[in-house]
């Protein structure tokens, strides 16, 4: 069918495989979009959307508001370091001030886990989910597929490895159930004190050894070193964790086949991948940043459009 | 009411083949000129036009290009739109641009195509091609310049254009729903 089986975004636990692939077909036809000499189109033009950064963020919140202004939408941004919930408003009250304001999407990122969810049953917008604590990123699980799907042509079968602070990663969590969906085979890796207990159960395998994990995958997807979110130390040091879980390019060169190399950003240059990988021809990190964009314009567009409600 | 068969066969044939000669009357070796079809439906008419062209005129140069413009329609968020590609390699400014479409109903269609053309360049002129033209159904102040055949229908009434390519066989059939 040629539409989403929800109302909201809110985490792609909550979307199935044809939603997906529906998201990945309607991101194609955006990417041509904003290859062209103008790169406007009028689509959401009736359409405002606010979005709440509850949370700090750059390039997912450039990307939305890229991809808003590509769609011709109204825009409202909200930065919670400059506002009244430094005054202690409660997160239903910030978001029905906006509403009021006749709002139709809210694109919110939120430190607690499940905000947006709870957001969405409670007030009269479509939600998009642009991170909630340490649980779900869906629109970077689904730039990352679809940058994936571009170039090795599928998703189905593929192997491909998260490495790193899963524990803290909202984006590690919204990438097994995307690339589970779709087909492929995920692997964590990286120190045991960063593997979530149980993630077994999700269906992935874990690894402690980043060789072996490099030898099994056909991509490595290596995330961020969080320390803002460690309260506690989880490793030794850095540079304990740069030896045994950091990507260079020797280790690269000794593998038997090419694997593609993906970051969701910002990267930590030399800690969790060296600058020669991040830079070399193996990596297609700025591939996810332009198909960013034409995801999140595919995502807003097909949610505006939903004719029932 | 049955369904009334408006062209058939070879009479759909000649209808193009007429439609050939007229643009190449008006465009004469197409250097300036450019065919674009509208998606998803007016492509197949775009292709068949710029094959005989492409033959009558013993030429493979002749721009071709296809146009999605599902992000410009304006019945977004009324009805369910699935968009298809834009496949446009040529630049568009100051070109003689025909757009093609098989059926000509309210123009709103050709309307959005305009808008979508326009992302491509600024075009010297742009003419429009269609198969059936709906006369008196017209939402916007839009005609054609190329019409295969005009005819006069009720709103409930639909037209449906079936080519070889696509359904295996040549067939306009006026349905009355």
């Amino acid at each position: 069918m040629s539409s989403l089986s929800v109302n909201h975004l809110l985490g792609i636990k909550y979307i199935n495989k044809t939603d997906i692939e529906l998201i990945l077909d309607t991101a194609k036809n955006f990417k041509e979009v904003i290859n062209r000499p103008i790169k406007k189109v009028p689509s959401l033009r009736d359409i405002t959307v606010a979005n709440l950064f509850f949370e700090n963020s750059t390039r997912t919140k450039l990307s939305f508001e890229l991809a808003q202004k590509r769609l011709s939408a109204d825009i409202i941004n909200f930065a919670a370091s400059s506002s009244s919930v430094k005054k202690g408003e409660t997160l239903i009250d910030t978001v029905n001030n906006i509403l009021a304001m006749k709002v139709d999407m809210v694109v919110m990122r939120h430190s607690s886990p499940g905000a947006a969810v709870f957001l969405s049953k409670r007030v009269n917008a479509k939600i998009i989910n642009a991170g909630d604590g340490a649980h779900e990123h869906p629109t970077q699980a689904l730039l990352d597929a679809f940058s994936i799907q571009e170039n090795l042509g599928t998703l189905k079968g593929k192997k491909v490895v998260i490495v790193g602070d899963i524990l803290h990663s909202r984006v590690a969590l919204s990438n097994i159930f995307c690339l589970q969906k779709m087909g492929a085979e995920v692997m964590v890796c990286g120190p045991l004190t960063l593997i979530p207990k149980h993630i077994e159960s999700l269906g992935v395998k874990v690894e402690l050894d980043l060789k072996k994990a490099l030898e099994w995958c056909d991509v490595a997807n290596m995330l961020r070193i969080q320390l803002e979110r460690q309260d506690i130390k989880f490793f030794p040091s850095l540079r304990e964790y740069t030896m045994l879980y950091g990507l260079n390019m020797e280790m690269l060169d000794k593998l038997s086949k090419r694997i593609l190399i993906m970051h969701p950003g910002p990267i930590n240059r030399g800690i969790e991948i060296t600058s020669e990988v991040a830079d070399s021809e193996q990596s297609i990190i700025l591939d996810q940043v332009e198909n960013g964009v034409a995801v999140r314009m595919a995502v807003m567009f097909l949610l505006a459009g939903r004719t029932s409600n | 009411m049955k369904p009334k068969i408006i062209l058939e066969g070879e009479q759909l044939e000649i209808t193009i083949t007429r439609l050939c000669h007229q643009l190449i009357e008006v465009h004469d070796d197409f250097k300036q000129s450019a065919i674009i079809g509208l998606q998803p439906r007016g492509v197949f008419l775009a292709k068949r036009i710029h094959q005989k062209l492409c033959s009558i005129l013993k030429t493979k140069k002749i721009n071709y290009g296809e146009l999605d413009i599902t992000f410009y329609r304006d019945d977004f968020r009324r009805k369910e739109l699935i968009p298809n590609k834009t496949n446009i390699d040529f630049i568009i400014e100051d070109k003689n641009i025909i757009l093609i479409d098989d059926v000509l109903f309210t123009g709103r269609t050709i309307r959005a195509g305009l808008d979508a053309m326009l992302a491509f360049g600024r075009p010297k002129d742009v003419e429009l091609l269609v198969l059936i033209d709906r006369r008196f159904r017209r939402h916007l102040p839009i005609q054609a310049k190329y019409v295969g055949k005009t005819i006069d229908s009720i709103e409930s009434q639909n037209v449906k254009v079936e080519l070889k390519e696509t359904e295996g066989k040549d067939r306009v059939t006026l349905l009355n729903d």
